[in-house]
């Protein structure tokens, strides 16, 4: 166990009150903006003292109120990556890096790589305020990450960066979580950023927790879409990359039969997960001949949840995979859909975006 | 033939004023930096008070502030026969006059330090010494590293500010110390006393443009400084 974390902290009329723990792996703390997620990390890491609670990191006790225990924040071996990069503009990039270099507790961290995975090299010699946005985000990350931390606490590290760079930094991110395996607290309101890094998901909202669970099920849990949004909600498939076509189209497998996706960068035989948004998808009754869509997949309903609006989500059953459509109820009741019913789900396959695709 | 045509008792007054200035600007530093921090940082009682004590000297007339000073530590008051009975003995009078010369001096010259060291401190982004925290570094080596580097222009404007005070003192110097030439006779006095004598007037205006030489070479000074120490925090 990475994290666990019993929390009472009031602020004015804001109360935080949550308890839950998380293994190791990226674990993402999601809700909207006033959710408490920069509260509960900024415990985490010491630099707020809540008024009750008790919280560990990896196994060893940092704060405690009932023993009166709070330990510094210098002293939590915690890496933290804030919104903003606030590195130290009196040093050059390679000072900032020094800076929290310290010995290994649970991890050693080879520096080179560290400097090689966010390529760094060329940025060692420069002053902070002559690089990018996303040239100094990288650093930040990587002065965390070399302070040898148990946990790296990660506070929407790309809310300032624009889709390229967010991008970008989010591929580093994955190859942190693989070749170092780091545990990792990240923060975030973005489902395609949790739907490519975490393992692990916590939802709160106003200050209390709604779920907490492993990333799969709870991205492509139908009673979770309040809380991820309309627009965001969707299901992950896993899936296998089998050939790449000369135009520009990937095939992939997946249990419920082929899917066909705008050309992936990755080796053949590489597995991947689709994030497919509920709103991309569309339900036939019977198998469609004819129709432009390349992707026809044979589903079973599971459940149909109407919404608050015209709308309703339909979760279906994809071989081992579990898809989420967004239809209106009027089609849902013309069509006498039901639980257990056989039907075919339809995904265009321009609908789905590089981003919503994780190597 | 005397420096820059200079009386013996011209060039002591010049003498003791930068050695005056100086000591008092250097020792005040680190009690400046200690309130300003205090000022800028932590939420204490009798904040408000300590803030008004330091810019007392600011408002009070300056002999008023000289007349304090006479009765907290001239010779007969509690606090200067202390220091009479204790430090007289070794330290000869022309020294003691000059050391309280530069108290005067670094009393009055303390309330522009500490608020130009206040205004840096509080320029300098608390988020980049939480920073620091996280990255494993304790108050002190938060304080060392990030904070001083980062405030370091406004701490060279500080010392400079209160050089140049101390350097111009003249009414709370002349109250509390008098006007003693070789002792307690720094420039501004200096020239005072020459324009109360007949003939006094050529030494007067060579002290004068004296003064406009050192004010000139000091603010050359502070400014190479300030644009070194902006050039070296990257700011």
């Amino acid at each position: 166990m990475t994290l666990f974390l019993d929390l009472n902290h009031s602020v004015g009329d804001f109360n935080l009150a949550l308890k839950f723990q998380v293994p190791n792996g990226v674990s993402a703390l999601f809700g909207r903006s006033g959710a408490g997620k920069t509260t509960l990390v900024n415990a985490v890491a010491g630099l707020i003292t809540p008024q009750k609670g008790r919280i560990e990191i990896a196994g060893r006790a940092v704060f405690d109120a009932g023993r009166g225990l709070n330990i510094p924040p210098h002293q939590r071996g915690i890496g933290y990556v804030f919104q903003d990069p606030r590195l130290f503009p009196h040093m050059s990039v390679q000072r900032n890096l020094n800076y929290g270099r310290r010995p290994a507790r649970s991890f050693e961290i080879d520096a080179n790589l560290i400097v090689d995975i966010l390529g760094l090299e060329k940025l060692l010699d420069r002053r902070p305020d002559t690089l990018s946005g996303g040239e100094k985000q990288r650093v930040a990350i990587a002065r965390a990450l070399l302070s040898n931390p148990d946990l790296l606490l990660l506070d929407e590290p790309l809310a300032a960066l624009d889709r390229a760079r967010k991008l970008e930094i989010l591929s580093y991110l994955e190859r942190l979580r693989d070749e170092l395996r780091l545990p990792m607290l990240y923060v975030s309101h973005s489902v395609p950023e949790l739907a490519r890094l975490a393992t692990d998901i916590v939802v709160m909202d106003a200050g209390k927790l709604v779920a907490c669970g492993p990333a799969s099920d709870l991205l492509s849990d139908p009673s979770l879409v309040p809380q991820l949004g309309l627009a965001a909600a969707g299901a992950s498939v896993l899936a296998r990359l089998t050939a790449q076509s000369e135009d520009g189209l990937s095939t992939l497998n997946t249990s419920a039969g082929q899917l066909f996706l705008p050309r992936i960068e990755a080796p053949l035989g590489s597995r991947v997960r689709v994030r497919i948004l509920a709103q991309d998808v569309m339900i036939s009754v019977q198998k469609p001949e004819q129709i432009s869509a390349l992707n026809i997949l044979p589903c079973h309903i599971i459940s149909l949840r109407p919404g608050d609006g015209p709308g309703m989500i339909v979760e279906l059953n994809s071989g081992n995979d579990r898809l989420l459509a967004r239809i209106t109820a009027r089609s849902a009741k013309r069509l006498c859909l039901q639980p257990d019913l056989a039907c075919y789900a339809i995904v265009k396959t321009l609908s789905i975006r590089p981003a919503e695709v994780a190597i | 033939m005397p420096l820059f045509g200079l009386a013996p008792t011209e060039w002591q007054a010049v003498q003791l004023s930068l050695l005056v200035a100086f000591w008092a600007s250097l020792l005040s530093l680190p009690l400046a930096v200690l309130v300003a921090y205090a000022l800028a940082r932590w939420q204490f009682w009798g904040r408000q008070l300590l803030n008004i004590c330091v810019h007392l000297p600011l408002i009070l007339p300056p002999v008023v502030t000289g007349y304090v000073l006479l009765l907290v530590f001239g010779q007969t008051a509690p606090v200067g026969r202390f220091l009479n009975d204790t430090f007289g003995i070794v330290l000869a009078f022309r020294w003691t006059g000059a050391v309280l010369a530069a108290l005067a001096a670094a009393v009055m010259a303390f309330p522009l330090m500490v608020r130009a060291i206040r205004l840096a401190i509080e320029a300098v982004d608390p988020k980049l010494e939480q920073a620091a925290t996280t990255l494993g570094a304790g108050p002190i080596r938060v304080f060392l590293t990030i904070t001083v580097p980062m405030m370091a222009p406004g701490l060279v404007a500080g010392v400079v500010l209160a050089f140049a005070k101390a350097m111009g003192e003249f009414g709370a110097t002349i109250t509390f110390v008098a006007n003693i030439p070789g002792q307690t006779q720094t420039l501004p006095s200096a020239i005072y006393a020459f324009l109360q004598v007949p003939g006094g007037d050529a030494s007067a205006v060579r002290l004068l443009v004296l003064s406009v030489f050192i004010s000139v070479l000091a603010l050359a000074l502070s400014e190479w400084m300030a644009r070194r120490v902006v050039h070296g925090t990257g700011q």
